[in-house]
């Protein structure tokens, strides 16, 4: 390895884990303000520096100091070990996960083809979900270790709430993975670069609606989001975390941001085209009807890197969005929803797919 | 009308019968305690009768007189549409003991619970006679006249188990040496029933048998218990088999306070029972003074309270639909009904100068007319309340998940919920149109059109229909008074009731004594001796407050009938083998109110 490698390296792990990061602590207060706007409030405006106030901005370093602050309180006779590992279990997982997932082609930089992505794997796919699933023992084993009886009702919650839907998340995208014939995050976007019947850019979405929708679905439950909070129902059993405090909660909390932001970007590279922008070519755009419009070769990457983030950030707010609109499911209903209706549903469409594929080629 | 079930129960009980009169149009009949089941049985079974709703138990204390406590039960006859007054003396006064009915209406449980809890009088037969309001270290019954006012009470070490007040050492210690937590566990009897599927639940003693389940305590600190309340589950996984609720962390000796104060300034006490619509208890207070005093206050104050009425009850019910929208987790539709709700306090504090606090009537009338501009507020006020209410409506009816965490869960029959003594909308949600306002109405009801909307299933989402449309039907009233308000006094012309203007006061020497004679201590205003009953239809279901006086301006007993009690008593049975999540639902629905249920 030269130091050119080991350089561009570092530069990616830091970009990304500040991106991800700053996305994540945006969307702390994306979601003060956006649920404000929808409840007729005002939202967090107290924070100010020097009479600035930025519409609120200053409450994520509020917020932070806040968490950094407080005590850190472990419950008597838990065990302090798990207690402290769990939060930062969970914090590191929901972050790397996020190395799979491209935010920009391949480029070429001093002679180096650089990857867009941290961790170049063929199958970034399967890393995600295996990423997502050792996650549940960062929940199970916060939960457990507080000997708090709420805690253990939400982690066992939590515990059967992601493994069931699970099932349903792999099965929904394994129409996709038939079609692209691959299980490379990389090389699904780069395959959704053209376009269908010649105005459609060739997303997943118009190849799998079905599969889209499933997979938003499960994905929302295994980001334990409302309307599928139920492991930190907080009108019920508080959650998982009850017993955390201090920067220990602050990691859980931020996890599911970052967690969000992380499914944010594995729904959009595989079904709304990762980083492609509509009608971008490696020369410019080739709009409809012939129309062309010359892009300089050296400005395409960065407007790949825009479009990956700016449909990220799309889903982050839409997934807020279905937060703060639909009420809670209850244990045995969301149960039901992922055996009876999802993993059915996720099978039918791996049946149509197969079917299609065999029929078309 | 309800002369007849005097006449009735004359005829069968013959001597048992010790009295019997009909002060203030309320029929009444003293029994002799061995007569108390007799006659309870008469009262329910016979067609002539079938008082199937036991609306109250409570007892008034004569601490001079042999036969000391005078235990006092309220029926009402859905079907007939009477009622009757049922009083009993236990004859010893140091051991005082009376027939429990617990096995007649389910609601007796509670109520037996409450007068054993303030009065210290027992019922036997009674499946689980632990206090009600009080923890179960309190030494003393407070209500007795012999305890005072400012007594104090020791403080007491840390709890451990399950203290109980209804016990025998040796047959408790049998008890937990089996493994049982009685406290904790369904009961086998009419109050609660035991629903565990097939499985045996009890050994042949009637005592649950031990099982691999976890206790959790919902409460009194927990998000979803507003208002203070402990809702202990014992759980299966997720699934409920036992419950049971603990109340009385709000209590604040109301009856007590109210027997201590002239009657205009037990107004201000009211105001703290249901915080919620304080006005409907303002006016039921009033109503029950006014009843015992026999006087009728004039048209426009009784429009006056009629309009405060109604538009406490559109808050009351926003505040109810908007917390059980909560605990499902549709935090946004709770904040749209609040903001409606917002309104309206805006409304009331026009009228009263309060939002929760407002002490709007008065023995005899109501504190002030209305504001300038107030048609125009409240038009405008109801215009925003009903936007909200079609947004939520829009947000939630089409809603499958809120339909499926609504409908059929928390789920009571009618003659169940007849049965416990519930009212109001949690009573109508099952099939049953009973509401005061149609059934006696009071203030002049009877001239206004609205609806009664009933359920059929008796479950949470009935529950939030019914209430929904409550609220239109009740902004529908208030239209209508506001269209028809009659001109005229707000007060009666009665100086021994209600104080001349101050007009008078400051300049003549007859108004100033006027004045001072009604402010000062024994001098208020007082009603003859005598007892009655005043009910109305409050947020929850029948307000009702019994009072007995001596004639002095302090009432001998005040008595309140919280209209949420019944339901809270009946809550148990309906959560056992629900899920730990529909707690949360059912128990929004059931709009427990602290400030009257623990009173």
């Amino acid at each position: 390895m030269t130091l050119s490698l080991f350089v561009i390296a570092l530069v990616k792990v830091l970009v990304t884990v500040i991106a991800v990061l700053t996305l994540a602590a945006l969307l702390t207060w994306a979601e003060r303000k956006q649920s404000a706007v929808m409840q007729d409030r005002i939202g967090a405006n107290r924070a100010k520096i020097f009479g600035v106030r930025i519409i609120g901005l200053w409450h994520i370093i509020a917020d932070a100091v806040k968490m950094m602050t407080k005590e850190d309180f472990v419950p008597p006779y838990s065990n302090r070990f798990l207690h402290t590992l769990a939060p930062f279990l969970a914090f590191f997982l929901s972050l790397v996960a996020f190395a799979a997932i491209p935010m920009g082609d391949s480029i070429q930089i001093a002679g180096h083809t650089v990857d867009m992505r941290l961790a170049p794997i063929n199958i970034g796919f399967l890393f995600i979900f295996a990423m997502t699933s050792i996650s549940v023992y960062a929940v199970v084993l916060g939960a457990w270790s507080s000997r708090n009886r709420y805690a253990t009702l939400g982690g066992m919650r939590a515990a059967g709430q992601m493994i069931s839907y699970e099932l349903a998340m792999g099965l929904s995208v394994l129409g996709l993975v038939m079609l692209y014939g691959t299980l490379d995050l990389l090389q699904m976007a780069r395959a959704q670069g053209g376009l269908l019947w010649g105005f459609l850019p060739a997303w997943g979405i118009f190849y799998q609606p079905l599969g889209f929708i499933l997979l938003l679905t499960a994905i929302i439950a295994e980001t334990k989001r409302a309307p599928f909070d139920i492991p930190e129902a907080e009108s019920e059993i508080i959650g998982y975390y009850l017993e955390y405090s201090g920067m220990k909660f602050g990691m859980f909390f931020m996890a599911e941001f970052v967690t969000t932001i992380v499914a944010a970007g594995l729904l959009t590279t595989l079904y709304f085209g990762g980083f492609q922008v509509p009608y971008l070519l490696a020369d410019g755009f080739h709009l409809p009807f012939g129309l062309f419009l010359g892009v300089p070769s050296a400005l395409i990457p960065w407007l790949q890197f825009a479009a990956f983030w700016f449909k990220v950030v799309f889903f982050c707010w839409l997934l807020l969005t279905i937060r703060w609109t639909l009420p809670r499911f209850r244990y045995d209903q969301l149960m039901n929803l992922g055996w009876k209706i999802l993993l059915p549903l996720a099978l039918v469409n791996l049946l149509a797919t197969g079917a299609g594929i065999l029929l078309l080629s | 009308m309800s002369q007849y079930v005097l006449d009735r129960l004359a005829q069968e009980l013959g001597p048992e019968l010790i009295g019997t009169h009909a002060q203030h149009g309320d029929e009444t009949a003293l029994v002799t305690p061995q007569a108390l089941r007799r006659s309870a049985l008469l009262l329910r079974d016979d067609p002539a009768l079938a008082m199937d709703m036991l609306v109250d138990i409570t007892a008034v204390d004569h601490p001079q007189e042999a036969q000391r406590f005078e235990v006092v039960y309220h029926f009402h006859s859905l079907h007939h549409g009477h009622r009757v007054r049922l009083k009993v003396r236990p004859d010893s006064a140091e051991e005082p003991i009376l027939d429990s009915l617990t096995d007649l209406w389910k609601g007796a449980d509670w109520l037996e619970r409450e007068t054993f809890d303030m009065f210290g009088i027992r019922f036997a037969g009674h499946p689980d006679l632990r206090r009600l309001l009080l923890y179960p270290e309190f030494q003393g019954h407070p209500l007795r006249k012999d305890y005072p006012i400012d007594g104090e009470q020791p403080r007491i070490p840390e709890r451990a188990g399950y203290p109980e007040c209804d016990y025998d050492a040796e047959e408790d210690s049998e008890r937990r040496a089996k493994g049982l937590q009685r406290a904790l566990s369904p009961r086998v009897g009419p109050g609660v029933a035991a629903t565990n599927g097939s499985r045996a639940t009890h050994d042949e003693d009637g005592y649950p048998v031990p099982r691999q389940s976890f206790f959790l305590d919902m409460g009194p600190s927990h998000p979803a218990m507003h208002g203070t309340i402990r809702i202990s589950v014992e759980l299966e996984g997720e699934k409920i088999i036992g419950c049971d609720a603990d109340i009385g962390f709000l209590h604040r000796g109301f009856e007590k306070m109210c027997e201590n104060r002239t009657f205009n300034q037990a107004i201000v006490y009211t105001d703290r029972l249901n915080y919620v619509s304080p006005l409907i208890n303002n006016v039921g207070w009033a109503m029950t003074i006014e009843k015992l005093l026999g006087v009728e206050v004039p048209e426009r104050c009784q429009a006056l309270r009629v309009l405060a009425s109604e538009i406490s009850r559109v808050a009351d019910h926003l505040t109810c639909v908007a917390a059980s929208t909560m605990e499902v987790g549709a935090f946004t539709a709770f904040l749209y009904l609040i903001e409606g709700r917002e309104e309206l306090y805006k409304l009331i504090e026009r009228l009263c100068g309060g939002r929760v606090t407002t002490t709007y009537t008065r023995i005899g009338g109501v504190a002030a007319d209305l504001p300038d501009g107030f048609a125009e507020a409240m038009q405008a006020a109801f215009a925003k309340t009903r936007e909200m209410m079609s947004d939520v409506v829009k947000l939630l009816n089409g809603n499958r998940i809120f339909q499926d965490r609504m409908v059929g869960v928390g789920a009571i029959s009618a003659a169940d919920a007849i049965s416990y003594g519930i009212t109001g909308p949690f009573l109508r949600s099952t099939g049953v149109s009973y509401d005061v306002r149609k059934a006696a109405p009071y203030c002049g009801y009877e001239q206004y059109e609205f609806e009664v909307p009933v359920g059929s299933n008796g479950d949470n989402w009935d529950r939030y229909l019914v209430r929904m449309e409550e609220m239109r039907q009740a902004m529908r009233i208030a239209e209508q008074v506001m269209a028809t308000l009659p001109g005229g006094p707000i007060r009666v012309a009665d100086r021994s009731i209600v104080p001349p203007p101050k007009s008078e006061v400051y300049t003549t020497i007859e108004g100033a004594m006027n004045h001072f004679k009604l402010t000062m201590a024994g001098h208020g205003v007082s009603p003859p001796p005598g007892e009655a009953y005043g009910y109305v239809e409050g947020g929850n279901g029948e307000l009702g407050f019994y009072v007995v006086t001596d004639g002095s301006d302090i009432a001998y007993r005040a008595h309140c009938r919280p209209p949420c009690l019944a339901p809270m008593s009946a809550l148990p049975s309906i959560l056992t083998g629900e899920t730990v999540a529909d707690v949360i639902a059912t128990f929004g629905t059931v709009n427990m109110i602290g400030g009257e249920l623990d009173r």
